[in-house]
């Protein structure tokens, strides 16, 4: 048995819960993806570099408190986060340290409706939505 | 024996004083909604924190929390609503909806701005920051 194959077989325990996740995620990058396309034909896929910028900002626009994601998630999105007015505790954004991000669709759309005004002071387009989790799943 | 007396009369009384909001230990959130839902912006309150009358305003005023659109669908409003509303607090003033700026909260956090202004606190509202345990509704550790 070659080490690969030892390492899966070690980790299919533990790995359970995140892998079963992944199709939740990946339907949720989906619909995001036909949404794009109704609203920009020339949609051609999400792309990490633009969920990047989008993450760190700076933007104007929104509160002046919170002009970028990383304002409250940090500049580090595998690092723990912390909400710029109450002070509260947030998870990591980045999958690789957070697996059940992006895995309940309703969740998902409630903070992108909360935070795109916040931040850009207006709602987020389907892209953006999906280049940003695009760029989180690949952190 | 009146020295003894004097004792007692002080034990009780630092005693009453440590108990006058009577907020030490409220019982936890017991409705799994209310604490996701709110405890995704800041610490999840209990409900005996605040009078129903608080709870009714800031549920019927989610589109502008204290300046934030923390709005829900309907029914869970109305589910998280029901719950507060059925577990609120007997004392405080209803026309008040921060917990901070309730008269017992001020009776009990008598400190100087500057502890107020330290980075770990952030909010008056970070009970979290003072109060390891204020999840569970534990308040009894100044």
């Amino acid at each position: 048995m070659n080490r690969p194959v030892l390492l899966a077989t070690a980790l299919v325990g533990v790995g359970m819960a995140a892998a079963a996740a992944e199709p939740a995620r990946d339907a949720i990058v989906a619909a995001y993806s036909r949404q794009a396309q109704n609203e920009n034909q020339a949609f051609d896929g999400f792309s990490t570099a633009r969920g990047e910028r989008l993450y760190l900002g700076p933007h104007t626009g929104g509160n002046t408190e919170t002009p970028a994601c990383a304002t409250c998630h940090t500049f580090d999105p595998r690092a723990p986060g912390r909400h710029v007015k109450t002070g509260r505790a947030i998870e990591p954004m980045a999958v690789s340290v957070n697996p059940r991000r992006f895995t309940d669709a309703a969740d998902v759309e409630k903070r992108f409706t909360r935070d795109c005004p916040n931040v850009l002071g207006r709602p987020c387009t389907a892209e953006e939505k999906g280049d940003f989790i695009t760029f989180l799943i690949n952190r | 024996m009146r020295r003894w007396l004097v004792a007692l009369i002080i034990t009780a009384g630092g005693a009453a004083g440590a108990a006058a909001s009577g907020l030490e230990r409220v019982p936890a959130i017991a409705h799994p909604a209310t604490a996701k839902e709110c405890g995704e912006c800041h610490m999840a309150f209990q409900p005996a924190l605040l009078p129903a009358g608080s709870w009714l305003r800031i549920m019927d005023g989610l589109a502008d929390h204290f300046g934030e659109d923390a709005s829900l669908p309907a029914d869970l409003t109305a589910s998280i609503r029901a719950y507060l509303a059925a577990n609120a607090g007997r004392s405080g003033d209803p026309k008040i909806t921060r917990i901070t700026e309730q008269s017992w909260f001020a009776k009990e956090h008598r400190f100087r701005s500057a502890v107020w202004q330290r980075p770990e606190i952030k909010a008056k509202s970070n009970c979290l920051a003072c109060h390891p345990r204020a999840e569970q509704g534990n308040y009894d550790d100044d």
